[in-house]
């Protein structure tokens, strides 16, 4: 089966049927992608489908990456923060390996995004590639996909005029955009429900999970499964356990993420929710290694009701994958969790930890009601949040570009 | 079905689609009188968006008021008479959104003046003034008459459901639907089936009701079973 068949079977064929048709449009145009990695991270993950899937479309689709060194990724990796509104300074000598790796860049890309129709940059690595590019002829589209709506000043002060220069700006939340005086879209993010994250799993695979990690089949089972991060209060969820396991005898609690050994404030949180999970044997915390999708989609599957109760978000990715699983999840009120979970719907949102603990007996209590939500969310990530229609808004973006922005763009 | 004999309108029914991206316009309200500098230096399809566009978009949380402006009045400033106001107006009932844009702007100007608290009070979440763009497809369908209709609306995609019954009241001149203007053009009497089509409120549902509420009427007049 062809890639374009597989997504079919999941999205349906209408949608397919509409990217055809917007795909038509793009007939003897290039479109090139630009990031910084290709393996690891949301962005490269997502663009390892879009751009196959768009050339199965018969878009004439690519997908480039920056290379730097590691002043470069220093430097980057402190605008990631700053831009998401830690307060951290740049030195000098960083900014100058910003600049000279992307000039250094630009030289082997130059042609090619030179003459592209649209170039697509990803981030703030790649983003100082326009400059070097004076003779471009397509349109220049920068896709944040971080949260910069309240960024440290003096970093943004040096971002806001690269990016003004693009053609248009793309968001993953309207409270994330900046009037950059160009059209700035909202394209909420999506998971690939064909990967390994998402992807479904044989039930020896799940078994082999629950055996591995000592869970009990026969026991209920909540997990949040996120970095470990004050923001995602990870101990929070530990007191929403405490809470109901009065009223559900036996429950188990599942903590899992990655990325802790290499990151200072990281492990310093997982020492904390170590520390508040003492000598509960039910409380499994599991620190996996990064890009281990599998597990993570296993653990999802497994668990009764997921749960991400975070006091600040961006998007909450994780959410639409355990929706796509059909878990009804127990979301903080906040960012772009209010874009997936409606109370009684698809699960509830909350603000406490008590307020978890009266869900998850709500849950607990409504069996067939929890299995309900389930279907509904799942159907609801289909709808909104896969791979498909986020690159049916990138053609229509890219469309909508090309007829000068208008209003009302008739095609076919 | 007797297709054939059918009245076959002239020029035919065409099925379109379409997909709407949405846009940022920068501008955000935490206050009434926010809300009403929105109101007045937004453009016009940012208007359009906040009545119509949502629909699109589907949500699960109940559709109370039929516009944006009124649920962020009522759920975030907790001013239930100005979300009541608010929600009253249709926009169909308006030459151009220019004309809607003064209605909500003095309705707000006038709670801002009878409201004291209203001064003062500011939401914790803001509103995000939106806008939007929409492609608009040719599927290459086109029905020739009322009882094609009744067959094929029960298969039209919710998108092209929002373009013939919702967008078009934006589009057509006199606010109707898509449906019941081109049914002005098909001979014979069609007086019951657009009464039926004028009484389906878009507003409140969600678009596959509203599909299987158009699809029933085509299906009443056709003298077929509803699907």
């Amino acid at each position: 089966m062809s890639l374009i068949e597989d997504y079919a079977a999941v999205a349906g064929e209408e949608i397919i049927e509409r990217l055809r048709q917007l795909a038509r449009e793009f007939e003897g145009r290039t479109v090139v992608h630009v990031n910084s990695t290709r393996t690891g991270g949301g962005v490269a993950e997502i663009l390892a489908k879009l751009v196959p899937l768009s050339r199965e479309l018969g878009i004439d689709a690519r997908w480039e990456v920056i290379a730097g060194e590691g002043a470069f990724y220093e430097c980057t990796k402190a605008m990631h923060n700053a831009l998401q509104g830690s307060p951290v300074d740049i030195p000098p000598r960083l900014w100058q390996a910003y600049e000279n790796t992307n000039a250094a860049n630009a030289d082997a890309l130059r042609e090619r995004l030179e003459e592209a129709d649209f170039v697509i940059i990803h981030d703030p690595q790649p983003a100082l590639l326009l400059r070097h590019c004076p003779n471009r002829k397509g349109k220049w589209i920068w896709r944040c996909h971080i949260d910069v709506s309240r960024p440290h000043r003096p970093v943004w002060r040096y971002m806001r005029p690269v990016v003004s220069a693009y053609d248009a700006s793309v968001f993953s939340l309207a409270a994330f955009a900046h009037d950059l005086g160009h059209p700035a879209y909202v394209v909420p993010p999506s998971i690939d429900p064909l990967g390994a994250k998402n992807g479904e799993l044989p039930d020896d695979e799940l078994v082999a999970v629950r055996e591995r990690f000592g869970l009990d089949p026969e026991r209920r089972l909540i997990a949040q499964i996120s970095r470990f991060d004050r923001f995602k209060d990870p101990v929070g969820v530990i007191q929403a356990y405490r809470l109901t396991r009065r009223f559900a005898p036996g429950l188990q609690l599942v903590l899992a993420g990655g990325g802790a050994a290499d990151d200072p404030e990281g492990a310093a949180v997982l020492e904390d929710v170590r520390a508040a999970a003492g000598d509960d044997a039910d409380i499994h915390v599991l620190e996996l290694p990064p890009n281990d999708d599998r597990t993570v989609n296993a653990l999802q599957r497994l668990a009764d009701i997921v749960l991400q109760k975070s006091t600040r978000e961006g998007f909450g990715l994780t959410v639409t994958e355990a929706m796509w699983k059909g878990r009804p999840v127990i979301g903080g009120d906040t960012g772009g969790i209010r874009l997936q979970i409606f109370d009684h719907r698809t699960g509830f949102r909350v603000s406490t930890p008590e307020g978890a603990a009266l869900r998850l007996r709500y849950l607990f209590h409504h069996r067939e009601l929890a299995a309900t939500m389930g279907v509904t969310a799942r159907e609801y990530v289909r709808n909104r949040f896969l791979i498909t229609r986020q690159l049916r808004e990138y053609l229509t973006l890219q469309l909508a570009l090309l007829h000068d922005a208008r209003e009302r763009i008739e095609i076919g | 079905m007797a297709v054939g004999a059918a009245p076959s309108s002239d020029p035919p029914f065409v099925i379109r689609d379409c997909t709407l991206i949405m846009l940022a316009t920068g501008v955000r309200a935490y206050t009434l009188g926010e809300l009403m500098a929105g109101v007045r230096t937004v453009s016009a399809d940012s208007i359009y968006y906040h009545f119509w566009g949502t629909l699109l978009q589907g949500s699960f949380e109940e559709r109370e008021y039929n516009n944006d402006l009124a649920h962020w009045v009522r759920h975030s400033l907790h001013f239930h008479p100005l979300a009541e106001q608010l929600a009253v107006l249709d926009p169909s009932d308006y030459a151009d959104l220019e004309a809607l844009r003064v209605d909500l702007f003095d309705l707000m100007d006038a709670s801002l003046y009878g409201s004291e608290r209203l001064t003062w009070v500011r939401s914790a979440e803001p509103f995000e003034f939106l806008r939007h763009q929409i492609v608009v497809f040719d599927t290459g369908h086109r029905i020739e008459g009322p009882a094609d209709m009744a067959e094929v609306v029960p298969h039209l995609s919710e998108s092209s459901v929002f373009y013939h019954f919702v967008d078009a009241r934006r589009r057509q001149a006199d606010g109707r639907d898509d449906f019941r203007v081109w049914l002005d053009g098909v001979p014979g009497d069609h007086t019951a089936l657009c009464n039926r089509l004028a009484g389906i409120d878009p507003y409140f549902g969600h678009l596959h009701e509203v599909r299987t509420a158009i699809a029933a009427a085509f299906a009443a007049h056709a003298g077929v079973p509803a699907p």
